[in-house]
């Protein structure tokens, strides 16, 4: 009876951590001036032990940051120094060997004390809105050209901010009352964290977080290891090409299962890129695990035991485990298209399970606005340079069952802006942005479809745009006989082509024009239920051209 | 009209389940529950009105006020049933109901399914013509499309169209142009525009506002106007308004007008219900709590005004998940559902943890222990096995509970698969149940910058009073109050809502370009806005009123609501604007900002008419501790085991009475439970008061 009282405590305790974590992700979330995090969630919160080893995370947050920043706190740990660790203090980190993989993640980790004693580590990531060099986008050969690296270090010592690290930045980056700003957010966020948890821990009257951390810990290891039993053993394989910087991208992957866990190993993958396409191994374990977790243990939630079954390797220096001073500005594209890789493999193994190929990769369109004579803009509309951050997605893979979702991010935890609010931030007009029809792959489960974005600079202004799109020579592939998504394709309003990567003016009185990719399908197209078929004509999902070539369909 | 000089007043709320009324003369209060009719819905408010009148004594020709609120509108959505609907929306725009936000509510689950938009592709139509950002316009609409698409739209016999324009909240221009040519051409059917209907800046919310509004209008209107003639034909001659999102109250005709205003109509007379009590004790910081069947709502009161906020979620299709349904921008009295209520069902996840809801029962078949084939434990079964309910007189005694049910249910579900007893699985569900609902109300309190160990808790509804003193615990609030005859809460709470409209608009503009005029141009149009609707009740009334701002630093996402001075706005007040903002921004969120531009994104003004004070409730000077030799064993968390209860009938108690926890109080719907750290006094108006120990006399 004690025995079970005691387990019904616990459990509460490990859902009240989950809470605490959250509240740390919401503060953030209302504070932040970076658009990703406020606009789209793109953030991560988490509570770890004393030895740095992830308790909790908030649900909150999209996967890149979420697995990556599990493994940040014991760097922390080590660089700091075990002796050098006080109450009040709070670290700093944008390194993307050490935190989640590009210089625009800042993650801050704030000791937690308990009358005197260290219980725990709070930590957070998010994007923040600039760090220097070139800005946001593909074009850096090295590191040095992409911004400030902040290695990990103290932002505050005892309650006592780091002036001079605050200068530095402050004079490094653009926008960088906002930037400054957004690190105040962050580790203040940890100090939200950690009054919850003081809260929680007299309530409970708990002086460490030890005996819950074990808890959590049998708990989750166990589920996680009892549906790993249930898979057949073995090994299989993968390959995805995407269309990479200036030539293509292999990623080559074997999926190694066993009942103590699962090994993805990315030999034979391709070399590094000059350009900043390439991912450090943190970013790339990190989607590799979201993926093998959505698919095999999707209700356990994440920390240090249930993601601990889950191993990622792949060779030093190819491009998804870049070193450095390789650049890795949008290590986010070749990131995004690891579920694709390892969900193909996991589709060998266990049939009928995993989605076909998606758009995968967001479509972040990175926009500067520049007056070109201020005195031809309208009266009252804008004076001034901006830079414009719109995240956008294209199809999700068809289902076993289900079509695929249209404009929908997958595998990104993102959102996209509302398209009234961007056009108060920069002076563009956004002509369109509705789904591409026609673009969804053909199946017994229809791919989802893209969409179609089209922007123009106001009266007044130039806009140039940092391309990192993806999918536009390599279309999402269907599976079981499902075909293709359309590749996605970058252009001006008169048809000429633009590149798909790096930084690029639009001409005066053009308007640009972005197809984003649709998702493949699932299943032979000639098995699709004939009513949905018509009713994919009728709401012009697809055209009737294409509704009797794919599918054979006549009226 | 009126009876003996005194007036009368009825208050009918239609439910999911049961239609209530209840009628007040003078002071006096009756009221009627019948079931609620779903293919004629205003019969059942006429059976109820009869069943009351004959009560109270009264014709329905005595009654000078029908209030009238429903769970109806929320319905027709949550079901999809509405008119045939067409939306005509800016080229280029057609399918931002059905893109969302572009992202999923839930990370891990491959075979998620989005919520189909309202109304599907083949219905959209698109017209150019584009209004900027500025309200400039780009593109002049093309008047000569929208003569084709009407014409398409008379043959293909919609009975509704909505029609959402970008950028329509700067400059209603073109939607109010178009309204007036598909007017002319297609005399016969109902129009909605999102100027109108909801002028706020975000074009996924505001399209999918007047697209609900349109999809619901028809059959509103034509529901209200049958309930209008019902009862005129049935001797009732005086004015009918309804209760609004906002918690105030609004003319039939608004209301057909604008139907969507009537989502959640029904929670939001629970809340002024709650305010009303609040006033009456004095207590300036409340938390509603009401838990029935399926969910629990929260929502906090302050200064006696329930908190509202400017857009909500309904229909969500996944868990209560947020994220999973329709947003709806229009001013909402702010209440945070979650699935748990007394059906919620019990379960054990793959880590072995103790689930409860979001599934429930309902009410067929039901708990284990209602013995009408519902064989997993709910919520009402954990408490019945913890001696929580008294299963001879469960819902006055109608319903007769089957203690052997509630226990094989909780033994097969939970005990076996985690080799627990009965009583360990029965306190496990109902403290995995306090927690959600206790995490709720905590991450509502830190988003809102409050500390909710200063509040008093208000608690009504079916299961509320058999949880809210733990949650009491769970939360740190000292102090609870609970009411007698909460079942027909949102009726009463309908009797005392004020004549009263929000009205709300997008609007931008920097700080630093602050512009007195042009500020106290919108004022003024807001307030007319306002004022309209507010007084439609017809007699001229002398309204309060209150102008809000949602404002943020540039650059950032989420807006914080700024009440600024009700004044002529002069250049100099920037200064005082932005004082208030950083005044507020500290209060949530610890520190002001050094060198940023504010942002004002949407404007606010609020007008509702006095209310009568409540008679204030004298707290009781003299406590007569009471004793009772029924005792129960009943569990309490905090003793970790069984404690030895005294019982008592709630209709028993005198004011004065006090009585020390552990304790249960037994009335015909309910129990309420006194945990061994609080104590209760019944109080002169029957509601009872608990206080934790040693804090009676704050």
């Amino acid at each position: 009876m004690t025995d079970g009282i005691s387990n019904v405590h616990m459990q509460v305790m490990w859902n009240r951590l989950i809470a605490v974590v959250e509240e740390q992700a919401l503060t953030l979330v209302r504070t932040a001036f970076s658009t990703s995090v406020r606009e789209a969630g793109d953030v991560s919160a988490g509570v770890f032990d004393r030895d740095g080893y992830m308790i909790a995370q908030a649900v909150t947050g999209t996967p890149g940051h979420v697995n990556a920043m599990a493994a940040a706190v014991r760097n922390f740990i080590d660089d700091i120094g075990a002796d050098n660790i006080f109450e009040g203090d709070s670290y700093v980190t944008n390194d993307p060997w050490k935190g989640t993989g590009h210089l625009h993640d800042f993650t801050f980790v704030n000791p937690s004390f308990r009358d005197g004693r260290l219980v725990g580590y709070f930590a957070c990531t998010a994007h923040v809105v600039d760090v220097g060099g070139r800005g946001f986008g593909p074009d850096a050969t090295e590191i040095y050209e992409e911004g400030i690296l902040i290695p990990i270090m103290k932002f505050a010592e005892r309650g006592e901010v780091n002036q001079v690290l605050i200068n530095i930045i402050r004079n490094n980056v653009r926008e960088n009352e906002q930037v400054v700003g957004d690190l105040f957010s962050l580790s203040s966020c940890n100090d939200t964290g950690h009054r919850r948890l003081m809260d929680m821990m007299d309530e409970f009257a708990i002086d460490d977080l030890q005996e819950l951390r074990d808890f959590i810990f049998e708990n989750s290891l166990s589920a996680t290891l009892e549906r790993l039993r249930e898979l057949p053993p073995g090994s299989y394989d993968n390959e995805l090409t995407v269309d990479g910087y200036d030539k293509p991208v292999t990623m080559k992957l074997r999926l190694v299962v066993s009942e103590q866990g699962v090994l993805a190993d990315f030999d034979g993958t391709s070399g590094l890129s000059e350009k900043g396409i390439n991912v450090p191994l943190i970013y790339t374990t990190a989607y590799a695990c979201y993926a093998l977790k959505c698919a095999l243990a999707p209700q356990i939630p994440n920390n240090h035991a249930s993601l601990s079954p889950f191993k990622v390797t792949a060779p030093e220096n190819c491009i998804l485990n870049a070193k450095h001073p390789a650049p890795v500005a949008i290590r986010h594209v070749l990131g995004q298209f690891l579920p694709d890789a390892v969900l193909g493999a996991l589709h060998k193994m266990l049939p009928d399970r995993v989605p076909a190929e998606g758009s995968s990769a967001l479509w972040i369109i990175q926009l500067g606005a520049r007056p070109i004579d201020a005195r031809q803009a309208v009266a009252d509309e804008h004076a001034q340079s901006s830079e414009i951050l719109m995240f956008n997605s294209g199809g999700t893979g068809a289902r076993p069952t289900l079509d695929g979702l249209s404009a929908t991010a997958f595998p990104s935890g993102v959102h996209t802006m509302s398209a009234e609010v961007t056009e108060h931030l920069g002076p563009i007009t956004i002509w369109r942005k509705e789904l591409r029809e026609g673009s969804g792959g053909a199946g017994a489960q229809r791919g989802g479809l893209g969409q179609v974005i089209e922007i123009s600079a106001n009266t007044g202004y130039r806009i140039y745009i940092n391309a990192m799109f993806d999918r536009c020579q390599h279309p999402a592939r269907g599976r079981d006989g499902g075909l293709s998504g359309a590749a996605g394709g970058v252009s001006l309003d008169d048809g000429s082509l633009m590149q798909s990567k790096g930084k690029q003016w639009i001409p005066d009185d053009r308007h640009l024009v972005l197809n984003l990719p649709g998702g493949g399908g699932y299943g032979a197209p000639g098995k699709r239920d004939r009513a949905m078929i018509a009713q994919d004509i009728e709401r012009q999902y697809i055209t009737l051209d294409q509704a009797k070539r794919d599918y054979a369909y006549e009226i | 009209m009126a009876y003996n000089n005194q007036s009368v007043r009825v208050g009918a709320d239609i439910g999911g389940t049961f239609t209530d009324v209840v009628l007040e003369v003078g002071a006096q209060k009756f009221s009627a529950k019948v079931l609620t009719n779903n293919s004629e819905p205003e019969q059942a408010i006429i059976d109820g009105l009869f069943k009351v009148t004959q009560i109270a004594k009264v014709g329905l020709e005595h009654i000078d006020q029908l209030i009238h609120g429903t769970t109806l509108a929320t319905n027709s959505l949550i079901e999809r049933r509405g008119a045939e609907t067409a939306f005509i929306t800016s080229k280029g725009f057609r399918d931002v109901i059905e893109m969302r936000t572009e992202g999923r509510f839930e990370q891990y689950d491959l075979n998620l399914s989005l919520p189909p938009p309202l109304i599907s592709r083949e219905h959209r139509y698109v017209v150019d013509g584009r209004i900027a950002a500025s309200g400039r316009e780009l593109v002049a609409l093309d008047e000569g499309q929208l003569l084709e698409i009407a014409a398409r739209i008379g043959q293909a016999g919609y009975q509704s169209v909505a029609i959402g324009f970008i950028h329509s909240y700067v400059s209603a221009a073109h939607e109010r142009r178009a309204r007036e040519i598909l007017a002319a051409e297609l005399p016969a059917i109902s129009i909605s525009i999102s100027s109108e209907v909801s002028p706020q800046m975000r074009e996924f919310e505001r399209f999918n506002t007047v697209c609900a509004n349109a999809f619901i209008k028809p059959l509103m209107a034509s529901y209200l106007q049958r309930l209008v003639d019902r009862f005129r034909a049935e001797g009732g001659d005086c004015p009918v308004f309804m209760m609004h999102s906002g918690g105030g109250l609004i003319s039939v005709e608004s209301a057909i007008e604008f139907p969507v205003r009537l989502l959640e109509s029904g929670p939001a007379g629970g809340a002024i219900y709650a305010a009303d009590y609040a006033a009456g004790y004095g207590l300036d910081k409340v938390l509603s709590y009401d838990m029935g069947g399926t969910t629990a709502k929260i929502c906090m009161i302050e200064n006696r005004v329930p908190k509202t906020a400017r857009s909500f979620e309904v229909a969500r299709t996944y868990r209560f998940k947020k994220g999973s349904g329709m947003p709806v921008s229009i001013p909402v009295i702010e209440m945070v559902e979650i699935g748990a209520g007394g059906g919620s069902l019990g379960w054990v996840d793959e880590m072995h943890q103790i689930r409860v809801g979001p599934e429930s029962a309902g009410s067929e078949p039901g708990p284990a222990c209602y013995d009408r084939g519902g064989q997993q434990p709910a919520v009402t079964d954990a408490d019945l096995v913890l001696g929580r309910l008294d299963p001879e007189s469960f819902a006055g005694g109608e319903i007769k509970l089957e203690t052997q049910n509630s226990i094989a249910a909780l033994q097969r579900a939970i005990g076996q698969p985690l080799e627990m007893g009965t009583e360990t699985a029965a306190v496990g569900v109902c403290e995995v149940v306090d927690e959600n609902m206790a995490n709720a109300a905590r991450v509502h309190a830190v988003e809102n910058g409050k500390e909710l160990a200063d509040f008093t808790m208000i608690a009504y509804g079916g299961a509320a009073p058999l949880h809210a003193c733990r949650l009491c615990e769970k939360l740190g609030i000292d102090s609870l109050l609970i009411p007698p005859g909460a079942g027909v809460g949102s009726a009463i709470g309908f009797l005392r809502a004020p004549f009263g409209f929000e009205a709300v608009r997008g609007a931008f503009l920097r700080l630093s370009e602050f512009d007195a005029d042009w500020t106290n141009r919108l004022i003024a149009e807001l307030d007319a806005e306002a004022q309209r609707f507010a007084q439609a009740g017809g007699a001229q009334m002398e309204l309060l009123r209150e102008i809000k701002a949602y404002m943020r630093y540039q650059g950032q996402g989420w807006e914080i609501v700024v009440m600024l001075p009700d004044r002529d706005f002069v250049d100099a007040d920037q200064l005082e604007i932005r004082r208030r903002f950083e005044d507020e921004y500290i209060r949530l969120f610890g520190r002001a900002l050094d060198g940023l531009d504010i942002e004002i994104m949407t404007w606010s003004v609020q007008v509702r008419s006095h209310l009568a004070e409540p008679a204030t409730v004298m707290p009781v000077t003299t406590e007569n501790p009471c004793y009772s030799d029924e005792r129960r064993r009943i569990f309490d968390v905090r003793e970790q085991g069984f404690v030895d209860a005294a019982v008592f009938q709630r209709e028993a108690l005198a004011s004065g009475d006090l009585i020390s926890g552990p304790a249960v109080i037994i009335e015909s719907e309910t129990s309420t439970i006194v945990t061994n750290r609080y104590q209760a006094i019944m109080q002169s108006d029957g509601c009872l008061l608990l206080r934790l120990k040693g804090k009676e006399h704050d």
